[in-house]
């Protein structure tokens, strides 16, 4: 039987479930790298240029995991566009070209390239070309890729419950897991980030895990309805041509204007290009309420993490119980005026 | 309306040269200084990368000495740079200036959408005028170029370094101040000829090309002067990026003159097929194309966090090592120690040097490329 390798790492995290069905109805055997660890980012680290940001080195340390394996293909697209005049990031449009420069012994990639910025006609090429590798016609391709896009929907219905894309995706496979308490908690927090870095437990230092566990609901981009998401990033001068940015920024203002929400929380990564620009304007477009940015990269250390969330939600706390602060907001005109 | 614009290389006379043309008041912003980037650094959000921040400090000290409109060129991704003067205009706004935000979008398909958009920096401008403006604004630049190469072309091979780097200060200054045809002609041609009488040495040479993303490898103030100090060390330094071919690539869409892209992005082509934003597949194909002209080594420059030149920068390892080229990367922060670049440099330097005697010496043997990465902040 044919294998294909999926490392779990960047967008591992939104399609995971489209690329194990597709390939389970091609008839090919999927299988994964184990969950990211410390040795996952030690690899990872030494196989890529320094510059480059942590989730970049955890894909890259999976890829390494994999080739361990030998499967007979590895699964590593060109991610261009999700969407229409849409971009995600340099970097994933030049994935397989690095993996090939840095790990030369690796097996084929199937490095498909999904750009749907124009149009879907190239995506569905490639589809069929990938077809063609497991002896499959049109319409046995055709049908499994839309099973993979129905195996998607089913993750969708998960997150909107407030599980992470990274629960979603351990429930769809049928493992046990701990019933996390989603609904409890005396605080709500928003908490944003790109999935691949907040998703995942080891890169965000289980940031999510943290703030349930100081007694907050975490609502997440994927819960926000996707309509005010959209209408409220419109709201900006100039579109924003990076997706997930933009539904960041879409979500972080509708929080903004939600009663329920008691603050929000940005993750961002080192040296990631969107989130220095990105982070930057949500942290001045969100006028009412507490924000904080957060910013990670491959140390280790959780300390700093923990002791910055526990003092954001003794103050989040004191904010609620005294009701005496005003919404000072940590740029614009109040910061001036100082 | 007084305007203004950010700095790049020589643009600013380029620039300044267009928009008189078109009858505005321009406020040149003063060179760029320790002083700019301390304010770009103050005000831009950290983890930008340094053209925003010089460029943020540019526009404050440009408003500070009266200007009211900025001229800013805009883009459509997925480099950070499309979305420049956004950040930049709202982080003016929460700072109190009072002005305006002209930004140049590239043309989805029509070069009449860029005339358009010229049209209306103009004041009571014909049609003929502002067609002149461009054009005369264009030879400027193309003199500029001219000036530039065979200066560095000269500095190497001159004892009188001093002496050419002077002549090269003289010649961007009265271009600058030039006000026809004629008188272009007349300042390049005196250039050429006192560059061409200073004093040679008949040390051996070797040949750089500089790579990278297009900002740092075009501002000198940005990447410490590097071909002056490669220069300075008997290397001649060829740029892979010309403003013309720039500015016809990204603002003309090619509709201007025929560019080398289509050549380097075949070079780029067994390496990295597709575009990555930016500058990055121009990067690894002008590295291939310096390895087959037979340079003896290349520089690649950007800011740090660039994510085009980052993945440029991994893909470099496997071209240097099948093409036979010796790679090396700086990236340049607000970091402003120089002693460090120079020491690099020179080590990179005597590393090619080395590798070209035993090259000489044992013509059989092979060697591999050598690669290695380097921060600016040291």
């Amino acid at each position: 039987m044919t294998q294909v390798g999926i490392p779990r790492g960047l967008f591992y995290f939104y399609q995971y479930p489209l690329w194990k069905t597709f390939f389970r109805d091609l008839g090919a055997e999927v299988v994964t790298s184990s969950s990211t660890g410390r040795q996952t980012i030690d690899v990872g680290i030494v196989h890529t240029v320094d510059e480059c940001c942590l989730p970049i080195k955890v894909y890259f340390g999976h890829i390494h995991e994999l080739i361990q394996l030998r499967p007979d293909y590895i699964m590593a697209p060109r991610l261009v566009s999700i969407e229409y005049r849409s971009y995600i990031c340099p970097k994933f449009m030049g994935i397989p070209d690095m993996i090939r420069a840095s790990l030369p012994d690796c097996p084929p990639l199937i490095d498909i390239t999904i750009d749907c910025s124009r149009d879907t006609r190239q995506l569905w090429k490639d589809i069929y070309r990938v077809g063609a590798l497991f002896n499959a016609d049109r319409r046995k391709v055709k049908s499994a890729y839309e099973h993979g896009l129905q195996a998607l929907k089913s993750l969708c219905v998960l997150t909107r419950q407030g599980y992470t894309q990274h629960e979603a995706i351990e429930l769809w496979e049928n493992y046990c897991l701990e019933q996390a308490e989603l609904n409890s908690g005396d605080l709500t927090v928003g908490v944003l980030g790109h999935g691949y870095s907040l998703y995942d437990p080891a890169v965000s230092l289980q940031l999510i895990e943290r703030l349930r566990g100081l007694g907050c609901k975490a609502v997440l981009l994927e819960s926000c309805p996707r309509d005010a998401v959209e209408q409220a990033a419109a709201q900006i001068p100039k579109k924003m041509f990076w997706t997930l940015g933009r539904k960041m920024l879409g979500s972080a203002l509708v929080m903004d204007q939600s009663a329920d929400i008691d603050g929000i929380v940005y993750l961002a990564c080192f040296g990631c290009g969107p989130d220095s620009m990105v982070g930057d304007i949500v942290g001045r477009k969100v006028r009412h309420k507490p924000f904080m940015l957060v910013t990670i990269d491959e140390h280790s250390g959780e300390g700093g993490l923990v002791t910055r969330l526990e003092a954001f939600c003794d103050m989040l706390r004191r904010k609620k119980v005294q009701k005496l602060e005003s919404d000072l907001s940590a740029y614009g005109i109040h910061a001036h005026c100082r | 309306m007084k305007v203004t614009f950010p700095h790049m290389g020589f643009m600013h006379i380029v620039v300044k040269s267009l928009l008189e043309g078109l009858h505005r008041e321009v406020v040149v912003p003063p060179p760029i200084s320790q002083h700019t980037l301390a304010l770009g650094i103050k005000y831009a959000p950290e983890f930008t990368c340094l053209p925003l921040k010089i460029g943020l400090g540019n526009y404050i000290e440009a408003l500070e000495s009266g200007a009211d409109t900025i001229v800013m060129a805009g883009g459509w991704g997925p480099c950070r740079f499309g979305y420049y003067a956004q950040v930049q205009r709202d982080i003016l706004n929460d700072l109190g200036y009072d002005f305006q935000m002209v930004i140049l979008e590239a043309p989805d398909s029509k070069i009449s959408q860029l005339l358009d958009q010229l049209k209306r920096l103009g004041e009571k401008v014909s049609f003929l005028e502002a067609v002149q403006a461009v054009r005369f604004a264009w030879y400027k630049m193309a003199a500029l170029e001219k000036a530039e190469q065979r200066y560095l072309y000269t500095l190497p091979r001159t004892i009188d370094k001093d002496r050419a780097e002077q002549l090269w200060e003289q010649v961007l200054s009265h271009i600058d101040q030039a006000g026809s045809r004629k008188a272009i002609d007349d300042i390049l041609a005196q250039a050429m000829l006192s560059w061409e009488n200073l004093p040679r040495h008949h040390e051996p040479l070797l040949r750089i090309g500089l790579v990278g993303e297009v900002y740092t490898v075009l501002e000198p103030f940005s990447n410490q002067n590097i071909a002056r100090s490669l220069g300075r060390l008997n290397a001649e330094v060829t740029n892979s990026v010309q403003l013309t071919e720039w500015l016809n690539d990204n603002l003309f869409k090619g509709h201007l003159f025929k560019s080398r892209t289509t050549h380097i992005n075949a070079c780029a082509r067994p390496y990295l097929p597709c575009s990555v934003g930016g500058h990055g597949r121009e990067t690894v194909g002008a590295t291939v194309d310096f390895a087959q002209q037979g340079y003896d080594g290349v520089i690649q420059v950007g800011p740090l966090t660039c994510m085009p030149e980052i993945v440029a920068q991994t893909i470099l390892l496997r071209v240097s090592k099948e093409e036979h080229i010796p790679c090396m990367t700086i990236y340049f922060d607000e970091h402003s120690g120089t002693a460090g670049i120079q020491t690099r440099l020179e080590a990179f330097a005597d590393m090619l040097r080395r590798r070209k005697a035993l090259q000489a010496d044992y013509s059989d043997v092979q060697q591999g490329g050598n690669v290695c990465a380097v921060h600016a902040r040291g």
